[in-house]
């Protein structure tokens, strides 16, 4: 009895900060996400239904965000997955300057995503003062001058993806490179003696033993590009809408504060939505990973 | 097999031995470029005077009169200093709530015997598949009835539990041999003291890294702090620079506002820089145990 | 195919990196492997033993000398042209591929002319899986299967391509001991059912004494002393292949060697025609004792144990160096009950003496 109490005791904060900021906003946003007209001043509705599901879904801000979400999740996923795989497997591959390569690709992970989405703005944008470093670089080899922060569509995602892949390859370098370490090197000289070729070496001993970690990055990596949204803002500023550069994540929290704030029932319904598609995507994710992935 | 193509063969694999390293080296470095080229922009941008920055169409990519003038500017024309502390503050309330909290239940988990045990785990575990995105609207309208606006306590409370956490530390509890238990029983040793002086010394390595974890996540929080704060006494330096950019300065002060980035990202990278073989093993810990 | 080492020396950097003196796992060793054999690489954990034998597979290459298949200098060679059979000692069997497909596995990397289809692949695979006996595991994981089990796919995984040199690096380590006996009887069996010339690595005596044609003994880098089993038994070159070889372990003690006879203590034990005085190891095998109440070398009893067929008499002796004397006696000899003192006579063809310095045999 006693040690049942104690056992509560110490759960007790737990549960208590669990139940009012998890749980309980859990139910809630369900219930917002019903109530049709609620005012957040008066906290009044006038109804429920499917309202609010309906008004975001034909709400071209979120046709949009959820075109540039998509369009996020689809170009950086497999692309820094891909370049992370082949750069862990140079790292393995090597002996000198390993350790400083490894602790020099790692850096991004340690620094404030808007403060060094600055730097890649300033990169990337066209001043009075001048195109831009990389503009310059294009004009250097016969292109034209872009400005790729306010300027044409494909531009601007451009460097979205490719700021967004900057910032997730550490992660993905680090889980891949020791993933590789943990192959034991026995698979390795066994192949070898067999006149195994390289590629060949990859595509049927590495592949495999490693596929869990591969996996494991590649449904992280859905997820965390379904959330995409302060690497946008650091980019494009908070503005997103204006910028045709909004996230799903960002139309939520566009809904519930700021400029066009004070609709927590669009945000609720919109969250929920964007919920239901990454649930959607990691089950089925899991579902191809039981078939291909070899678990020991 | 003879001789003679025995001597080719060894050629040939000498040779592409070399150029297979060649190629790997070359696509590494270029990848290093890549990620240190934003680095090297930001400190040389803040050190180039305002006027020989807006002048140079083609940006140089050195510079012969450096200036500390922008770091003054950084502090002086924003509460650059403010945001700092403010992060700072924020940052070591959350871990050490954070580590209390997670310590207590992953405890209780482990080590207490109780009944519901199972069943509040699997519940705890179920709230892992939860994104934050879902919650914070509602924990936004909690805080703001709360009148906790503009307050540490406002954004500080939503993130002192992380089922994660308790998950991650509970595994490595459990790993701690009964025997240890056993024998601290025998010698009258209290439960609490068997957590102090037994259990959290030996899981050192997973609380150092849940700690790495978490004060990497709030120097960079931004989300939540933008909600919960308007008043720029209680900005953290992500709200701040995103303040920086749109307002600060005047719009066009570029060496400045990389004066105040500079600031920004140094605490984290001299940190990393000090304890890189512990946080990279940490973050692949933590990564990979989920 | 016969396999040649000359001179062959490697030297790995230390791994203490205050320490410059390279680590020299492998010292000018010299030896011909003949052809058809099976040769056992014998000694201590740590003896540079399994570096030889990844020097001759050329995982490794040798710092300095040549190393000659035939009469094909091989020294550079990368292992993949090598045309050698590799059995790991934790077998390195793929864990996500089946018995079918690791077997398999090294003939999907033939090229060109030697590419091979599918039905004369299979065809291989069959007569691999015959060979060892797995012909009904094909379809299995190997974390499905026994130790044993993984044993045989991993050896058939090395001869599927018909290698001209099979190497075993400690292939029945991890085998329980009932399952131990059997596979080496079994390795047995494939080597002379495949005539291959195969080289394994063990630092079980008894293993390699039981199978080997030919053993190769080793110890710190250098080879001890080569040749037939039963040759390496009674003429060991020095004290470290005596007691290396054979249990219970040869029985050692310090003696002298003074006017022509052997001395252990104040009991003259053998005659020593012609060789000069001086300290000496006097090694005596467990079956070398005799009881024998006016036998010259007296121990003190401790106890006996009864093995059945023999007794082991357990005694010691102040010069003995180490810890008990074990002596062997057939059990019908031994029914006189022993208290206190016990004295011993000697076979001197079971005494091997060495000098105390160098501790190199002594030809008596």
């Amino acid at each position: 009895m006693k040690k049942n109490l104690t056992a509560w005791l110490c759960l007790l904060p737990a549960i208590a900060f669990l139940g009012v900021f998890m749980v309980y906003p859990l139910v809630d946003v369900l219930i917002y996400s019903f109530e049709e007209g609620y005012n957040f001043a008066s906290q009044t509705f006038w109804g429920t239904g499917f309202y609010n599901y309906s008004y975001v879904l034909h709400d071209p801000y979120f046709i949009q965000a959820l075109k540039n979400t998509f369009i996020i999740v689809i170009i950086t996923v497999p692309l820094s997955t891909g370049i992370a795989l082949l750069i862990s497997l140079g790292l393995s591959s090597i002996k000198a300057l390993r350790d400083f390569f490894q602790t020099v690709y790692f850096l991004p992970y340690v620094t404030n995503t808007l403060a060094v989405g600055l730097v890649f703005m300033i990169l990337f944008k066209k001043t009075a003062y001048s195109d831009g470093l990389v503009s310059l670089l294009i004009q250097l080899f016969g292109g034209p001058s872009v400005d790729f922060i306010d300027g044409p569509y494909w531009a601007k995602m451009f460097v979205m993806c490719f700021y967004t892949i900057w910032i997730v390859m550490p992660f993905k370098i680090l889980i891949l490179t020791s993933a590789l370490a943990s192959v034991n090197p026995m698979f390795y000289k066994a192949a070898q003696v067999d006149a195994t070729p390289k590629w060949r070496i990859f595509y049927k001993i590495t592949l495999p033993m490693i596929s869990p970690m591969v996996f494991y990055l590649i449904i992280t990596g859905f997820i965390g590009a379904f959330k995409a949204y302060s690497d946008e803002v650091a980019l494009f500023g908070t503005d997103l809408n204006a910028a045709g550069m909004n996230t799903i994540v960002g139309y939520v929290y566009d809904m519930l504060y700021g400029n066009s704030g004070g609709y927590p029932s669009y945000a609720s319904a919109a969250a929920l939505i964007l919920f239901s598609i990454v649930f959607t995507i990691t089950t089925i994710n899991l579902m191809v990973s039981r078939k291909t992935v070899h678990y020991q | 097999m003879n001789e003679k193509a025995n001597k080719k063969i060894e050629k040939q694999a000498r040779i592409n031995e070399r150029v297979r390293k060649i190629v790997i080296y070359f696509l590494l470095t270029l990848w290093g470029v890549l990620v240190l080229f934003p680095f090297y922009w930001m400190i040389l941008t803040s050190v180039k005077g305002y006027g020989a920055y807006n002048s140079e169409y083609v940006p140089k990519f050195f510079t012969l009169s450096p200036t500390t003038a922008n770091y003054i500017t950084a502090f002086t024309a924003v509460p650059l200093a403010k945001y700092f502390f403010n992060t700072f503050i924020f940052t070591v309330i959350t871990t050490l709530l954070m580590m209390v909290v997670v310590v207590l239940s992953a405890f209780a988990f482990a080590r207490l015997d109780f009944r519901g045990k199972d069943i509040v785990f699997s519940l705890f575990l179920s709230l892992m598949m939860i994104p934050n995105e879902l919650v914070i609207i509602t924990n936004y309208v909690t805080i703001t009835n709360l009148d906790l606006r503009n307050t540490f306590l406002g954004l500080v409370l939503p993130s002192v539990t992380s089922v994660f956490y308790i998950y991650l530390l509970k595994e490595n509890f459990e790993q701690i041999p009964e025997e240890l238990y056993k024998a601290a029983k025998v010698d009258g040793t209290s439960d609490f003291r068997y957590l102090v002086r037994v259990m959290l010394p030996i899981s050192r390595p997973t609380i150092v890294t849940i700690t790495i974890l978490k004060v990497i996540e709030c120097w960079n929080s931004y989300v939540w702090p933008r909600l919960i704060t308007d008043d720029q006494n209680y900005f953290l330096v992500s709200n701040g620079i995103q303040e920086i950019r749109e307002n600060g300065f005047g719009r066009e002060n570029v060496p400045a506002m990389m004066a105040a980035v500079v600031v920004i990202s140094v605490p984290l990278v001299v940190l990393f820089l000090i304890f890189r073989h512990k946080i990279m093993e940490g973050v692949a810990r933590g990564g990979t145990k989920g | 195919m016969k396999i040649v080492l000359q001179h062959v020396t490697k030297r790995f950097p230390n791994r203490n990196k205050k320490i410059k003196d390279d680590v020299i796992a492998v010292n000018d060793f010299n030896f011909e492997i003949p052809d058809g054999k099976l040769i056992g690489l014998l000694g201590p954990s740590g003896c540079g033993k399994s570096t030889a034998l990844n020097l001759i597979c050329g995982l490794e290459k040798p710092s300095e000398g040549r190393i000659f298949f035939g009469d094909t200098d091989v020294t550079d060679l990368p292992p993949e042209h090598r045309g050698v059979g590799l059995v790991f000692q934790n077998y390195a069997l793929y864990p996500h591929l089946t018995v079918r497909e690791n077997i398999r596995f090294p003939l999907e990397n033939l090229r060109g002319a030697k590419k091979l289809s599918k039905e004369e692949m299979e065809k291989k695979v069959q007569e691999a899986a015959k060979l060892v006996q797995i012909q009904d595991l094909l379809d299995r994981r190997p974390n499905e299967m026994s130790g044993g089990q993984q044993q045989r796919v991993a050896i058939a995984r090395a001869l599927v391509k018909r290698p001209q040199v099979l190497l075993l690096d400690e292939p029945l380590s991890n085998l329980d001991a009932r399952l131990r006996l059997q596979t080496r009887e079994e390795l047995k069996r494939i080597q002379v059912e495949t005539g291959i010339t195969t080289v394994f690595v063990t630092h079980d005596q008894e293993e390699a004494m039981s199978i080997s044609d030919t053993i190769v003994v080793m110890k710190d880098g250098v080879l001890q002393q080569m040749g037939l089993p039963q040759d390496i038994y009674d003429e060991p070159v020095n004290l470290f292949v005596a007691s290396f070889l054979g249990t219970p372990q040869i029985n050692t003690f310090t003696g002298e060697i003074k006017d022509e006879k052997v001395y252990i203590g104040d009991a003259a034990v053998l005659d020593a025609k012609g060789i000069a005085d001086g300290d000496v190891y006097v090694a005596i095998r467990p079956e070398g004792f005799i009881i024998d109440e006016n036998g010259p070398l007296e121990c003190d009893f401790l106890n006996r144990e009864v093995m059945g067929r023999d007794t082991s008499f357990v005694a010691t002796h102040p010069l003995f160096v180490g810890e008990n004397i074990r002596a062997i006696i057939p059990s019908e000899e031994t029914k006189t009950a022993v208290d206190g003192k016990i004295r011993f006579s000697l076979k001197p063809k079971k005494v091997c003496v060495f000098d105390g310095v160098t501790r190199e045999r002594i030809m008596l």
